[in-house]
């Protein structure tokens, strides 16, 4: 793991957190959305804030999927989730939610279930060795075919 | 009444954005390391070859049903209670789902973290 593959990584945490905090922000201001209203729906991309957290998911897709393509899954989602830390932390700053004594326990398990798994390797090892092949090239043209 | 709207705006965002997930990342792994692609051919032909990969338009689709159901599921309930609850089962769904459709191996150290970090968005929906 390269100091670049973990700002990949800190990108995804930091993006969808902004993008799940400003969609949020945008859909306080619209109220509920029924199944009767499908317009509601489609306009409610022109609210500046759903804009903005749009465009943050958008940002946290491309960094999503660079971590997709050189880690494996299970490797990249548990990064993923210290987002939820983060967007607790926003909801009780940003829009004074309230967080419980077992919600902090929670928010200290997720992050312990991160350095789990960030210490880890971030390939399988499966895949790992069979990269180093000299007929992997054979092999994944054959996945590609 | 809102309960039951929130919950099953979880249950459609967990089973779409697994799917999306799974595809994903298989179609990106095809695709191969995006950096050293990017350095040797470019950014166009880097976003062409990953449009040409079918099962990215497929996880794509999956995707944006996850994110339109997070859009209703987020004007339905509170934020601290639908971004935990379905982060906390799309995340124990994925790790079942990678390790039978990706063949990803799932040690104990990821089952480990897999299990702390789905427990503690339990007790963070709690």
């Amino acid at each position: 793991m390269t100091f670049r593959k973990y700002l990949v990584l800190a990108g995804i945490t930091l993006f969808s957190t902004a993008g799940d905090s400003l969609l949020a922000r945008g859909m306080k201001d619209s109220g509920s959305i029924s199944l009767h209203n499908i317009s509601g729906l489609l306009l409610v991309i022109l609210n500046p804030w759903v804009a903005l957290g749009i465009l943050s998911l958008l940002a946290f897709f491309s960094c999503y999927m660079s971590a997709l393509s050189w880690a494996d899954l299970t490797y990249v989602l548990p990064a993923t989730s210290l987002g939820y830390v983060l967007v607790a932390f926003i909801a009780h700053f940003g829009f004074h939610e309230m967080i419980s004594p077992t919600r902090w326990i929670g928010i200290m398990m997720i992050a312990a279930g991160v350095a789990f798994a960030a210490a880890g390797p971030s390939v399988s090892p499966m895949r790992g060795h069979r990269a180093a092949e000299p007929s992997s090239e054979a092999v994944s043209q054959e996945v590609n075919s | 009444m809102r309960d039951i709207y929130a919950w099953s705006a979880i249950g459609l965002i967990i089973l779409a954005s697994a799917t999306g997930d799974v595809l994903l990342s298989y179609s990106m792994k095809r695709v191969g390391h995006v950096g050293e692609l990017w350095k040797r051919s470019g950014m166009l032909a880097l976003i062409g070859r990953i449009l040409s990969i079918p099962t990215f338009a497929l996880g794509l689709a999956a995707m944006g049903v996850a994110f339109y159901s997070l859009l209703f599921g987020l004007s339905w309930g509170n934020l601290s209670l639908v971004v935990p609850a379905s982060a906390s089962l799309t995340f124990v769904a994925n790790a079942v789902a990678a390790r039978i459709f990706l063949h990803e191996r799932v040690g104990r150290r990821r089952w480990l973290a897999a299990l702390l970090v789905a427990g503690g968005v339990v007790l963070m929906a709690i």
